[in-house]
């Protein structure tokens, strides 16, 4: 009924206003559903992670029913099994195909990459909340990809950088997986903790899927540093924080780690072993603001699990889509208008508990939290925010178009200060 | 349909090598092939082009594997090397497409040449495990070689021309060019320089015996079938626009093996059948479940048990019987 009656009456004004050529066409093109096409990993390396998405985006559509500004919302899910080719065949088919009137999701950056720069040229609205390579935000800016409720890479790694300075760290090392999203997260870190007087002694750069770190731990553990920074994701984080315990270095040097480190995807199956990591991200599901609470709680309660980042990040995406869509009437047809509506709208029911905006370039400002793993009475762990930084902006302090001037984070490049 | 026109041909030759027969059938499987876009839906003609091109890396492997005995699990690195140089040049060398595709082809050739000089001495396992390690090394390099290749993020670019860019245009251009290179593979096979590829999987003492230089046959044979997978490669990237380490791995060779073999091993033509079986497969199937790779798998299986001989193996044993 609410549709029908939205129909007559956008119908209605439509004529009356007497809106293009043919006011009628118009109308009925709108009378189908909204379609999001939401390509996920469900298959290959990061499957877990792209099944989580999925959680996150229905948890979402079945809170509002399926509705989004009185139309029907139709969600077309599709598997891009965690290869950049099968994920472009997959869009090519979501939106030639399917109809698909925005595309949302992807996980690992080369499949967000590949996805973009096809969008690029349909025009289609493509949100990514997952994908952090920082250039899609900075030097590379495609207008009709945004990252709606997601964040760039080292966007949270500069306060890491900073907070690490006021604790009194001098000397830290880092560890991560070789690859563009590890670049940018150290570099980030690198960059500040450097320009603020401290020195990256050593960096380690391993392949994908390492089984065995005792090579990179022996050598850490020989170093002498004040902190260790490891950015890990996946298995890989869970063997690292596994063995990093096991080697002793636990009880002598502190880990931080990057925001996917600690994730609800790696330390739900882990003990103690993780306890005390410290990592920072928007988004900490062990925050005492009671939104946050209220969304872990029934995300819990429906799905048997603590939301991981994955799952929180889809659900405010599309809650993100959907704010935008109700402003402008559920036109989802009207790219160009979509496109400006999502830069212009403000998450008000975020789950942080606070409205979040986009800046100029598409990327979200956030309070970044340092957060700290701890022990839940229940006995399961969670990350707890120790101290806050509010409003970070994706250039940190620097101004964008110096910022952006520099090279971006690579193996060959991690804004290290010379001393 | 295809099938007719590998037959070996004892009739007279009339046209370009073929007979009456054969050059009819190859008008009218172009000419449907050919009109096919203006039935499809864009992203089926999207799909038709990844088969046309597909199909030319699964008839390039199978001129090694049907026609001298060598299965390569390499093939996917040399398409790739193709791939990864064409979007290279064109968006970041800044080349013109017509440059960039030339360089590709001629880098895919080199690189199989390398393959063929270390791999030709062996034979049956060795030739696969030999030809899958060099692959493996490219693919390494394409990861790690991070300030050229993009790491395991890729390279994007606009590599086709603005006069390709529609789906149907770019379709055409495919099968125009697919059309061109399986007809040069056909004559290839069929040229007295294939036959003795033939030979050679038959008996390569023999061969040996009978004078023939098996090594430098072998060698030849492999940069000709490097060279055809690079022109797909090339086409490949066009169609994508972009390239990532995924098309340099293993799972890119083992698949072009694998339609190669759907279709047929030793029917040339085969591959491109095996490719649209297997691409529609992937598609069709994988919109229903995500265990779509596990039907894949069994599907490969059932190929295996009930048509070793392919798809198109069995269509013409079929046949054959019939004709008796």
């Amino acid at each position: 009924m609410h549709r029908r009656q939205f129909l007559k009456t956008s119908t209605a004004a439509i004529a009356a206003a007497g809106v293009g050529t043919s006011p009628w066409r118009s109308a009925l093109a709108q009378s189908g559903p909204i379609k999001i096409g939401l390509l996920a990993p469900l298959t290959g390396v990061v499957a877990s992670g792209g099944k989580e998405m999925v959680e996150g985006v229905q948890f979402y559509l079945d809170q509002v029913k399926s509705e989004i500004a009185g139309r029907k919302v139709e969600l077309v899910i599709e598997d891009d099994a965690s290869n950049p080719d099968t994920a472009l065949q997959k869009a090519r088919r979501l939106v030639e195909q399917g109809n698909c009137h925005m595309l949302i999701g992807n996980l690992l950056a080369n499949t967000g990459l590949a996805v973009a720069n096809y969008v690029k040229g349909t025009g289609t609205p493509y949100f990514i909340p997952i994908i952090a390579a920082d250039d899609l935000t900075q030097r590379q800016r495609i207008k009709n990809v945004i990252r709606v409720a997601g964040y760039s890479a080292s966007a949270f790694t500069h306060p890491l950088g900073d907070w690490a300075l006021k604790q009194g760290y001098k000397k830290i090392a880092t560890v991560s997986q070789d690859y563009t999203f590890g670049h940018e997260q150290c570099g980030g870190l690198a960059q500040v903790f450097t320009e603020g007087g401290g020195e990256i002694v050593q960096q380690f750069w391993h392949p994908l899927n390492t089984a065995d770190f005792s090579p990179y731990l022996g050598q850490l553990a020989d170093l002498k540093v004040d902190a260790i920074f490891a950015m890990e994701t996946g298995a890989d984080a869970t063997r690292l924080i596994q063995q990093y315990s096991s080697f002793g270095l636990k009880a002598k040097t502190p880990l931080l780690a990057a925001m996917n480190g600690t994730d609800q995807s790696v330390i739900r199956t882990l003990g103690e072993e993780c306890e005390g990591i410290i990592a920072p991200a928007h988004f900490a599901e062990g925050s005492d603001n009671p939104v946050t609470q209220k969304f872990v709680k029934e995300y819990e309660a429906k799905y048997g699990k603590i939301p991981s980042l994955y799952g929180f990040s889809m659900y405010s995406g599309v809650m993100w889509v959907a704010e935008a869509l109700e402003k402008m009437g559920g036109k989802a047809e009207d790219r160009e208008a979509l496109i400006d509506t999502v830069l212009k709208t403000e998450l008000t029911g975020s789950p942080l508990g606070k409205t979040v905006k986009l800046d100029s370039y598409g990327n979200p400002i956030y309070d970044v939290q340092i957060r700290k793993v701890v022990k839940r009475p229940d006995g399961k762990y969670w990350n707890v925010p120790v101290t806050s930084y509010p409003n970070v902006s994706q250039f940190w302090t620097y101004d964008p178009e110096t910022y952006m001037k520099q090279p971006p984070y690579s193996r060959s490049f991690q804004g290290i200060k010379k001393a | 349909m295809t099938t007719i026109a590998t037959q070996p041909a004892l009739q007279s030759r009339t046209f370009a090598g073929m007979t009456g027969r054969a050059v009819a059938v190859a008008a009218i499987v172009i000419a449907v092939a050919a009109a096919l876009p203006l039935v499809l839906s864009n992203y089926q003609v999207g799909l038709a082009t990844e088969i046309l091109i597909f199909g030319v890396l699964a008839m390039s492997i199978d001129i090694l594997a049907g026609f001298a005995g060598r299965t390569s699990l390499g093939h996917g690195a040399i398409f790739g090397v193709s791939t990864y140089v064409v979007v290279y040049a064109t968006a970041q060398a800044g080349l013109s497409p017509a440059t960039s595709f030339a360089l590709g082809i001629a880098a895919a050739t080199l690189v199989a040449v390398v393959f063929g000089l270390l791999a030709v001495r062996t034979s049956g396992v060795y030739f696969l495990l030999l030809t899958l390690a060099l692959g493996m090394i490219v693919w390494g390099i394409c990861l790690r070689w991070t300030q050229v290749t993009g790491g395991e993020n890729g390279m994007r670019g606009d590599v086709r021309p603005e006069w390709l860019v529609s789906h149907r245009a770019f379709y055409w251009a495919v099968l125009a060019a697919a059309s061109l290179v399986s007809y040069a593979m056909w004559r290839f096979v069929r040229s007295p320089f294939g036959l003795t590829l033939l030979g050679i999987r038959d008996s390569e003492s023999r061969m040996r015996s009978l004078g023939y230089n098996v090594s430098v046959h072998l060698f030849v044979g492999f940069a000709v079938s490097g060279f055809f997978a690079g022109v797909a490669g090339a086409l490949y990237a066009m169609f994508n626009n972009f390239v990532s380490p995924s098309t340099v791995a293993l799972a890119q060779s083992v698949e072009g093996v694998l339609m190669m073999i759907a279709g047929g091993v030793g029917t040339l033509f085969g591959g491109f059948v095996g490719a649209a079986a297997i691409i529609a497969l992937e598609n069709v199937v994988s919109s229903y479940t995500e265990r779509w790779q596990m039907v894949l798998g069994i599907t490969f299986i059932l190929i295996m048990i009930f048509t070793p001989e392919g798809i198109i193996g069995t269509l013409r044993a079929m046949l054959k019987r019939k004709e008796r």
